[in-house]
């Protein structure tokens, strides 16, 4: 293969091997990450009492069309739901971000939490940081056979376990563990679980940062929301280079007031925050692309400053007019703008899924005939009405019109229409209306869906059109 | 390897190898996540080709090996072919989750009598949806999509005039049976003036305004045995179901397209072609094409398309 230098089409890897740190953000890390780790691993295996449907509290039927969140059972009309949530999701991280940066990054993204569970897996087999180097530079031998692949097949045992946790959300989840391992599943279940096995063990353990760095889209068009007031993880470079430059402790320049007079900053150039990077960048060369603002070099520094007896803060989270001795108003014109679009879309979302129609109807209208000429010469239109009970109760349903004088109406020769629980049906119905003569056009009428014994659902009055044959006769 | 300088001036490797003195080749490696991604192509083509059908050997091909579909085929035997996409949609078509539970429910249907059926809003819409399919696949072609015919061709099926009948068992016969509907010519029978006669009597049945004397000279030769209408059309004319006879004083005309003529005269033109000309149209039977359980589903959907009796 071809030099591997300037000339080559991809910048080589350069291995990274993250330290380990303790701190405060490293703990708030390690909370976000069990708490989201409970809700995704166990959601699926919560049971939830119905009237009607599967007991999960949370689960999404496609083949019936239906899903289930708890108490809210979402219909395939109520698609319009997942655009909110998602609306509400890219409004919710435009803001944040434009508060805090790119917290999101640093916490909640799933390729931080995995990598993140991924490092810690590396570490307790291969070792910390200067194990694993030793260890990759070794040749190969028993113990590093052993430790390698240990920690290839937990990284597997991890990632199969995510794919088939995801799959289990989209059916009953005792029952398709079952299937899954007796080879009666679906086939679409085998191919999400072990899709998401390849993603994840690829992503997490073998690209890493690179997918931040190369990958994410959203790493990219961050840039957009930030701006000097927006918070970053940043180097004191004031304090830590002082008028010179920084530079380890050594006899000379041991106390800081020795490193005052000598013009050297805070910065002891230990290089923890380096070794601690996930992305493997050096804080104290600015703001990078790179960065994701998980601050384990902050955690790293005030380990440093702590055992120094020194006042925390070298690196620490600061805005670009922060770092210049001015306020960085947490509201501004941009986040005052985006909180309140979010607001506007949370209410719309809550509106909208508060209002959830009990009962929906729809008229279609049966286009082929658009109309028929009956024996004793009525125009008869047809109407397939589409009934949805979205309640988990039965609901017995009375068909009527009105808005065509003298019209008459048949839904077949139906005692009574039951609508069974989260159930939709389709009826036929006919009007049959002696138009006037030549009359053509159409004219526009109202078919009334009543329900029977259910106060608290209201009649619903749906537009329909009566279309006439005119001319002839 | 040779060095040689690039446009960008930078170092770039040659082949090593050179014509004519002086030209040579740059070697541009392709980069290795293309190469390995390449060869894992190459390695699943080679997989491929054990398991699956794949490469032409004289008339025949290599069928794959350990990978067999077992169907069952239109004539009830249980066959074991090698892969291929045909049996594989066979299998699915029988096995399928969706298709075991529309058979399931199809045979509920089939079970059922039709009084239950058309009292049955859920049995209604399944028959709907199903029947629909049938009739596209068998009964379109001649009677349309929506069953609304071609006026002169093939009676329209959306209206509440039933030639043959339309009761649930009528249309069943028609359906399975078929039917051969026949009114003789009489263009050598009636004079062109008798013609003119019954042609306004018969409009005058529908209550068309024609002129009353000749409609009256053409009641004559209706109701008596010098044309003998009334054998099939019966004295009422309103159609004898069992002869297919058309029921001539209602708004509907299935041959003669009376509804679509601008005035009278074109009108009468219309019902005297018919009368000299006569019919012949003749609908298959589909007992033989159609399984019991499809025609009971396309009885019911054809009922329900007009509202029958």
């Amino acid at each position: 293969m071809a030099d591997a230098g300037k000339d080559a089409l991809y910048q080589q890897r350069i291995a990274i091997y993250p330290r380990s740190v303790k701190g405060r953000f490293r703990n708030f890390k390690w909370a976000v990450l069990g708490l989201a780790y409970s809700v995704y691993f166990l959601l699926p295996w919560l049971r939830w009492e119905r009237n009607v449907g599967p007991d999960q509290a949370v689960l999404f039927d496609i083949t019936g069309r239906k899903f289930y969140v708890f108490n809210l059972v979402a219909h395939s009309q109520d698609l319009l739901w997942l655009v909110g949530f998602l609306l509400i999701a890219a409004l919710l991280l435009f803001f944040v971000t434009g508060i805090a940066g790119r917290v999101f990054c640093g916490y909640f993204c799933f390729q931080t939490l995995w990598t993140d569970l991924y490092l810690l897996i590396e570490r307790l087999v291969q070792g910390d940081r200067v194990a694993r180097i030793r260890l990759d530079r070794s040749p190969w031998n028993a113990n590093k056979l052993l430790r390698k692949a240990g920690t290839h097949i937990l990284w597997l045992a991890v990632a199969f376990w995510t794919g088939l946790t995801f799959t289990l959300y989209w059916d009953n989840a005792p029952q398709l563990l079952v299937k899954w391992f007796t080879g009666s599943a679906p086939f679409a279940a085998y191919a999400t679980t072990l899709f998401l096995t390849a993603t994840t063990y690829v992503m997490a353990g073998l690209a890493r940062e690179q997918v931040c760095t190369y990958m994410c889209p959203y790493a990219r068009f961050q840039s957009a929301m930030f701006d000097a007031d927006t918070r970053i993880v940043a180097y004191d470079e004031a304090r830590g280079e002082g008028a010179q430059a920084r530079h380890k402790i050594n006899r000379e320049l041991k106390s800081r007031e020795q490193r005052r007079q000598q013009g050297v900053g805070d910065c002891i150039d230990c290089g923890f925050c380096v070794q601690v990077c996930p992305t493997g960048i050096d804080i104290r060369d600015g703001l990078q692309v790179q960065c994701i603002s998980c601050a384990l070099c902050i955690d790293a520094c005030d380990a440093i400053m702590d055992s120094l007896g020194w006042e925390r803060g070298l690196i620490r989270y600061t805005s670009e007019t922060e770092s210049e001795g001015r306020k960085s108003p947490v509201w501004r014109p941009k986040t005052i703008a985006y909180g309140l679009v979010l607001l506007i879309a949370i209410a719309g979302l809550v509106w909208s899924v508060s209002s959830q129609a009990p009962l929906e109807v729809a008229v279609v209208q049966v286009r082929q005939p658009l109309f028929v000429r009956l024996s004793d010469g009525r125009v008869q239109n047809s109407y397939e009405l589409h009934l949805a009970n979205k309640t988990d109760e039965a609901i017995e349903l009375a068909i009527m019109m009105h808005g065509l004088a003298g019209a008459e109406l048949d839904v077949g020769n139906f005692d009574a229409l039951q609508l069974a629980p989260q159930h939709s049906l389709r009826v036929l119905a006919r009007v049959r209306w002696r138009t006037k003569h030549r009359e053509k056009g159409s004219r526009g009428f109202f078919l009334d869906v009543i329900p029977q014994q259910r106060r608290d659902i209201g009649m619903i009055s749906a537009p329909a059109t009566f279309y006439m044959p005119g001319g002839d006769r | 390897m040779n060095q040689t300088k690039g446009k960008t001036g930078s170092a770039v490797q040659t082949t090593g190898h050179a014509w004519d003195g002086d030209i040579q080749e740059f070697n541009n490696p392709l980069p290795g996540w293309w190469l390995w991604s390449f060869y894992a192509t190459v390695a699943f083509a080679i997989v491929y080709w054990v398991f699956y059908p794949a490469w032409p050997v004289a008339d025949s091909y290599t069928k794959g090996v350990m990978n067999t579909i077992t169907f069952v085929d239109g004539e009830g035997n249980e066959k074991t072919t090698h892969w291929n996409t045909r049996s594989l949609l066979l299998k699915d078509m029988q096995e399928g989750k969706m298709a075991v539970l529309s058979h399931e429910y199809m045979n509920k249907v089939a079970a059922a009598r039709y009084s239950e059926i058309l009292a049955d809003a859920e049995m209604m819409a399944f028959t709907r949806s199903m029947a629909k399919g049938i009739f596209g696949d068998n009964c379109a072609p001649c009677h349309g999509a929506g069953g609304a015919g071609v006026i002169g061709l093939f009676p329209n099926l959306a209206d509440d005039d039933w030639l043959w009948g339309g009761g649930v068992e009528d249309i069943e016969t028609t359906v399975r049976d078929g039917h051969f509907g026949f009114m003789p010519a009489y263009s050598e029978t009636f004079s062109e003036a008798q013609l003119d006669d019954i042609a306004n009597y018969v409009l005058s049945l529908s209550g068309q305004p024609v002129d009353a004397a000749a409609s009256a000279r053409g009641k004559t030769i209706f109701q008596t045995n010098e044309g003998g209408c009334y054998y099939c059309h019966t004295p009422a004319a309103t159609g004898l179901k069992s002869q297919g006879a058309a029921n001539l004083t209602d708004q509907i005309w299935t041959i003669a397209d009376v509804n679509g003529a601008a005035d009278l005269e074109t009108k009468k033109e219309r019902v005297k072609q018919v009368i000299s000309n006569g019919v012949e149209r003749r609908m298959p039977g589909w007992s033989d094409r159609l399984s019991p359980a499809q025609i009971k589903l396309l009885t019911v959907y054809v009922h329900e398309l007009g509202g029958g009796q």
